[in-house]
């Protein structure tokens, strides 16, 4: 008893009728992701093996996950190989759970995870990268780790030697205001607990705010939550969980649902109201430095990007489609939408998302995380800004360290792409921009 | 002796500290070329070898914040640099852990670089100034990590005992 969510969870899979902050257990692993940096798990997992006699075997090869998302199509040489390298592996390995580049079922890892029904309720997954925490939003106790810590899980099936964190609870009451939603929310609270707030801790979400959040927007909290230092991000899950399962992730066995006890212990309790939220904005060149959109409104921008596994989902495109329904992009700005897989990539198509998006003079990118860090297609020049609904903005992330990144939500970003300069969708009167940046605006400038 | 050799301040990501246009390159022998690839004063430094081993980086609160990249880890124990910072972030102090990055985490630290320090478990001594600091000993959980020389030699040995 006294349990939080992740208390509950990891005394479940370390074999425990209780743990509390601090223990340490050795918690068995549901599901273990990796991306293109398989490759590295690869040698170290091959190293383990060294001078045993003992062949290298995955411990359940149904319970790993590989999506290559970080650099597809290969950008290099080098990258090619390291992915046939871990093409080979997983074949021989036999793991299933296996998404290589495809417009079917490829996508951004923390998207791919979600919507092919891997993600349950009262799971422990590790994955080799830091937005690991995405997957609490459906209930799991989900985080990061490096590849030799994978390299570790797959030889053995648990995580070795991790200490029960503590949680912090936050409650949310509150509507949004129009044009504001999860992302500002969770902007606003990295910015409140700062960088290293929640260093080694949970955020558990709570409250009726919560509560009447899609998946879609849990997912963009718990994504963040590793911003604020967390561990891990846990929404615990609920009605909207089994409906997400059963209807979008295609679910069909029993779902079961972990709550915290009533008389759980937190560490910390934050509560907000975000009924006077307005959109935010984190500044370069850290996720923390979060101010109201006022305080920046005006700033030019010459890249803005829509898409990762923050903001790349259905309904983040939709709101960027209505607001630039009809308008065009500004002159001297550039547009980059990548959906975060093949799946929403598709629905967006259906919908006409992808025609709003390239009439308005927006390019269109294939599912991925492409500009979201810089390695592989859409650097930012020296000296230049991009505003983007991507999760980090430290120096050089996006490819260059002579430049800025601006972190949003969706609508912001299309409201700004109209006028060239950060916009609040609230109160710019969208109908006039678009006069000023007309076709004729999109004609070759040459720059 | 440890010579702290450079200065960064709080917050410094593994993006600063291993850029992602090198995250192809992951042996360890490859990547200390790209330590601080961006900061391009102290990667030559690094990599003209100006700097002996246990040679110490100072840094702030939150060292290695960001992405889970190992990298970061394998780059800077590639130049054999002891990393002394206010605090870790998880990931980077796990990964450090793992790989046998030497790591001290020491809230009060206050140090230039030139200052010559005394590192031990009961604290660090600023030989320079004379003052004397206490450090937060690494998480008790990882000990036997440590004890094994890091984990690869740790899973093997658990792997080794479940097949006897
Ligand atoms: S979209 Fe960005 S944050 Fe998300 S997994 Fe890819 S690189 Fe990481």
């Amino acid at each position: 008893m006294r349990m939080t969510v992740a208390e509950q969870i990891l005394a479940r899979a370390s074999g425990l009728p209780s743990v509390k902050a601090g223990d340490v257990v050795e918690p068995k692993v549901d599901l273990a992701m990796s991306h293109e940096n398989a490759a590295l798990v690869i040698n170290q997992f091959n190293d383990i093996y060294k001078g045993t006699n003992l062949t290298p075997k995955i411990w359940d090869s149904s319970r790993v996950a590989v999506i290559f998302d970080h650099r597809v199509p290969a950008e290099s040489p080098k990258t090619a190989t390291n992915q046939k390298k871990v093409r080979e592996f997983v074949g021989a390995q036999s793991v299933s759970k296996f998404h290589g580049i495809r417009g079917d079922v490829g996508g951004i890892c923390h998207q791919v995870l979600p919507e092919n029904g891997y993600v349950r309720p009262g799971m422990v997954i590790v994955g080799t990268d830091s937005h690991t925490t995405s997957h609490g939003a459906l209930g799991a106790f989900a985080f990061g780790i490096g590849a030799t810590e994978m390299a570790s899980v797959w030889a053995l099936g648990a995580a070795v030697n991790i200490e029960v964190p503590a949680t912090i609870k936050i409650v949310v009451k509150g509507r949004f205001k129009k044009f504001v939603g999860p992302k500002d929310l969770i902007l606003h609270i990295i910015g409140k607990l700062t960088a290293q707030g929640a260093n080694f801790k949970v955020l558990e979400f709570h409250g009726p705010t919560i509560e009447q959040m899609s998946t879609s927007g849990r997912l963009v909290l718990c994504n963040m939550s590793v911003e604020a230092g967390a561990t891990a991000g846990i929404v615990p899950a609920d009605a909207e969980t089994e409906r997400y399962l059963r209807e979008e992730a295609g679910v069909a066995e029993p779902i079961e649902s972990v709550k915290p006890d009533a008389d759980a212990t937190y560490d910390q309790v934050v509560e907000i109201n975000v009924a006077k939220l307005t959109p935010q904005i984190a500044s370069p060149h850290t996720v923390d430095n979060v101010k109201p959109i006022d305080q920046v409104l005006g700033k030019k921008v010459h890249q803005i990007v829509i898409g990762s596994c923050t903001n790349g989902r259905l309904d983040d495109l939709a709101i960027a489609a209505k607001i630039l329904k009809d308008k065009k992009v500004a002159s001297g700005t550039r547009m980059l939408i990548f959906p975060a897989s093949g799946k929403i990539f598709r629905q967006a198509l259906t919908k006409g998302y992808v025609g709003t998006f390239m009439q308005a003079g927006a390019v269109v990118m294939n599912s991925g995380c492409g500009p979201c860090l810089g390695i592989h297609e859409g650097a930012l020049g020296d000296g230049e800004t991009a505003l983007s609904t991507t999760n980090r903005n430290f120096k050089g992330r996006m490819g260059n360290p002579n430049s800025e990144v601006y972190l949003c939500s969706p609508a912001v970003a299309a409201a700004s792409a109209i006028t060239g300069v950060i916009t609040d969708p609230n109160q710019h009167q969208l109908g006039r921009a678009s006069a000023n940046s007309g076709e004729r605006a999109v004609r070759p400038t040459h720059n | 002796m440890a010579t702290v050799v450079y200065r960064v301040g709080d917050d410094v990501s593994t993006d600063v500290i291993y850029p992602g246009r090198f995250m192809a390159t992951v042996l360890p022998n490859e990547t200390p070329q790209f330590a601080f690839a961006d900061d391009t004063a102290f990667n030559g430094k690094l990599q003209a070898g100006q700097f002996p081993a246990g040679s110490v980086l100072l840094a702030g609160h939150n060292f290695g914040c960001g992405s889970s990249r190992e990298q970061a880890v394998s780059c800077l124990k590639g130049h054999e640099l002891v990393i002394v910072a206010r605090s870790f972030a998880r990931i980077f102090l796990q990964n450090a852990i793992n790989l046998g990055l030497r790591v001290v985490a020491c809230p009060g630290i206050e140090a230039n670089v030139g200052d010559d320090l005394k590192l031990s478990e009961a604290g660090i001594v600023n030989t320079s100034t004379g003052r004397v600091y206490a450090v937060v000993p690494l998480p008790q959980s990882r000990q036997a990590i440590i004890d094994a020389g890091g984990l690869i030699a740790y899973t093997r040995k658990r792997l080794m005992s479940l097949g006897a």
